[in-house]
């Protein structure tokens, strides 16, 4: 039986007919952070999309916990414990920090330890002082913190971040990241999709590169590190 | 005073104003205008929870009033009683709008909005056409209104009790609706269905039950409203009256509990005593529903707590400013 937490075998996605997602495959082991870096376009977003089931795979299989979620609504999938932090926050802006909480709130699965609104509080303490005001007037960190807190309420088995760090200041990017840091801690298993190089090289395990929609680069984050051809060639950064 | 408490004060006032408005109106004549505002508020209030927190336009809203309307005074004539026909009356809307439900929501925004209309013609169709049945353009008379637990509801203000009753619970649940988990969802489907979908919500089935609750209450006005005049017509179930209702929640203001009944009151008031006094009264509406949407653009009740917390922090900084000028002289 797979003890994989999340495993994507030789998945193909379109966008009507154009071919976005190339024969993706990889592996994210439980209680790991693996690192999905990409340029823009690369297809980072869409492959997020196709995990959470909002785009329907055409051939592979996606696995979450080795039961094949791929092409299940994704309410179901989202109900068997794949949480996503959306790129760009996406919070609901007309309810309260506290609504926007309770809304996302599922029961734990499997004996894990409850996400309650006590720990996301606590994980966020402002997000404790800010409880009773509408999300649309959170600053931009709030509003990924609350980003964050929403999709951990779900009790998620495995937890995508998608660009947490976008359009974010410096201090607040570091603050994010000590965020995820800590939940790698306590056992969280974390796709980290990210442009961020060095805040994904600081915080992964694992790390897949992906360009034009293929799986270009599969190693450890020390083996990238140390790999400046790879990081130019598919990064374009240094 | 702090908001909440001012909040309560003015509920207070509101209630007792309410309760009271028989003995200080006097004339049957606006206790009756009165009882119209409330049912068509509570009307306009359950076409509120799809257009102010589901976001989804109805314009076939009118189709599911004239069945409750129908429903219910055919079985009186048919020579039931009124609890028989009420509860029958309810259950068929609810079962409408299960069908209009499964059928509008294949689609949102204009499509919905498409569906709904044509639904809510079907209905009136049926109404004007099948004459056998509904008696066509004659309409059918209610001949009498129901006394519940022996009260009398033939004259003005025994009506307007029963009225305000029913006002305050559909009031009240929508308050419990809006501030339930239940309501949460359904603002976030508005907002964000996709988001909604990806943290586990059947945003399809969160839907329908909206429709559902909305129909719920759609009947209930329904009834209120063929017990008040005691006759129902084809002309209940036209798009005007759809359209009429869809002004008053969108012109008191959409996603509050409020703007549906001010909505409500302008439109009442304007068509029973703004008429009697201006031919063109329909003119008149028209300027006021303009000037709501040129100033106004989120509806009249969230404009004005705009206005008038604008308007007290204006007044605030001036008092302030007058107050610690005099400190600011002394200090120099």
């Amino acid at each position: 039986m797979a003890t994989e937490a999340l495993t994507l075998s030789g998945v193909d996605a379109y966008y009507g007919d154009s071919h976005v997602l190339h024969d993706v495959s990889f592996a994210l082991q439980p209680g790991r952070l693996l690192g999905l870096l990409g340029r823009n376009g690369a297809g980072k977003t869409t492959c997020m999309s196709t995990i959470v089931g909002i785009l329907k795979p055409r051939r592979g299989d996606i696995r979450l916990f080795g039961e094949s979620v791929a092409g299940l609504a994704p309410d179901v999938i989202a109900r068997k414990g794949i949480g996503l932090v959306p790129q760009g926050r996406r919070t609901f802006r007309s309810l309260t920090v506290r609504e926007n909480l309770v809304v996302a709130a599922q029961p734990p699965r499997h004996g894990e330890a409850a996400w309650t609104l006590d720990r996301v509080f606590a994980l966020f303490p402002r997000l404790k002082e800010r409880q009773a005001q509408l999300a649309g007037s959170l600053s931009g960190g709030e509003q990924q913190m609350l980003a964050i807190g929403r999709a951990l309420m779900g009790n998620p088995r495995v937890l995508l971040m998608d660009e947490p760090s976008e359009g974010l200041a410096p201090q607040i990017v570091a603050e994010v990241g000590r965020t995820i840091d800590r939940l790698k801690a306590e056992g969280q298993s974390i796709v980290l999709v990210e442009q961020n190089v060095k805040l994904t090289l600081n915080l992964a395990d694992e790390v897949v590169i992906i360009n034009t929609g293929r799986v270009v680069f599969q190693g450890s984050a020390r083996e990238l590190e140390g790999n400046e051809a790879v990081i130019s060639q598919h990064l374009g950064v240094f | 005073m702090s908001g909440n408490r001012f909040r309560s004060v003015g509920v207070a006032i509101a209630l007792v104003l309410l309760a009271t408005l028989p003995l200080w109106v006097g004339n049957s004549y606006y206790i009756n205008v009165a009882s119209q505002i409330l049912l068509f508020a509570v009307f306009a209030l359950a076409l509120n929870v799809l257009v102010g927190y589901a976001g989804l336009v109805s314009l076939g809203h009118a189709g599911l009033f004239a069945i409750a309307g129908y429903a219910a005074a055919l079985m009186l004539q048919a020579g039931y009683g009124h609890l028989a026909a009420d509860t029958a009356a309810v259950v068929i809307t609810l079962a409408a709008s299960a069908i209009f439900a499964v059928l509008a929501l294949r689609s949102t925004g204009i499509g919905f909005l498409m569906i709904t209309l044509a639904l809510g013609q079907i209905i009136w169709g049926i109404a004007y056409r099948w004459a056998s049945l509904t008696n066509g353009d004659n309409g059918i008379n209610v001949a009498t209104r129901p006394a519940p637990f022996g009260i009398n509801l033939t004259g003005a203000p025994g009506f307007y009790f029963a009225t305000l009753l029913v006002f305050l619970l559909a009031l009240a649940s929508m308050a419990v609706f809006v501030r339930s988990p239940f309501g949460a969802s359904l603002r976030g489907t508005r907002d964000q269905p996709l988001r909604m979908n990806a943290l586990g919500y059947n945003v399809w089935l969160i839907r329908f039950f909206a429709v559902l609750f909305s129909g719920f209450w759609t009947a209930v006005s329904g009834l209120l409203f063929i017990y008040y005049n005691q006759f129902i017509s084809p002309q209940v179930a036209a798009l005007t009256t759809s359209a009429e209702i869809l002004l008053m929640v969108i012109s008191g203001g959409t996603a509050t509990l409020l703007g549906p009944v001010v909505g409500a009151a302008i439109v009442v008031v304007m068509k029973n005593v703004v008429s009697a006094y201006i031919e063109r009264w329909n003119l008149v509406l028209g300027v006021i529903f303009v000037l709501i949407i040129s100033f106004m653009p989120d509806g009249l009740v969230p404009g004005s707590v705009r206005l008038w917390r604008w308007g007290w922090q204006t007044v605030r900084a001036r008092l302030d400013g007058w107050i610690s000028s005099p400190v600011e002289e002394h200090g120099r």
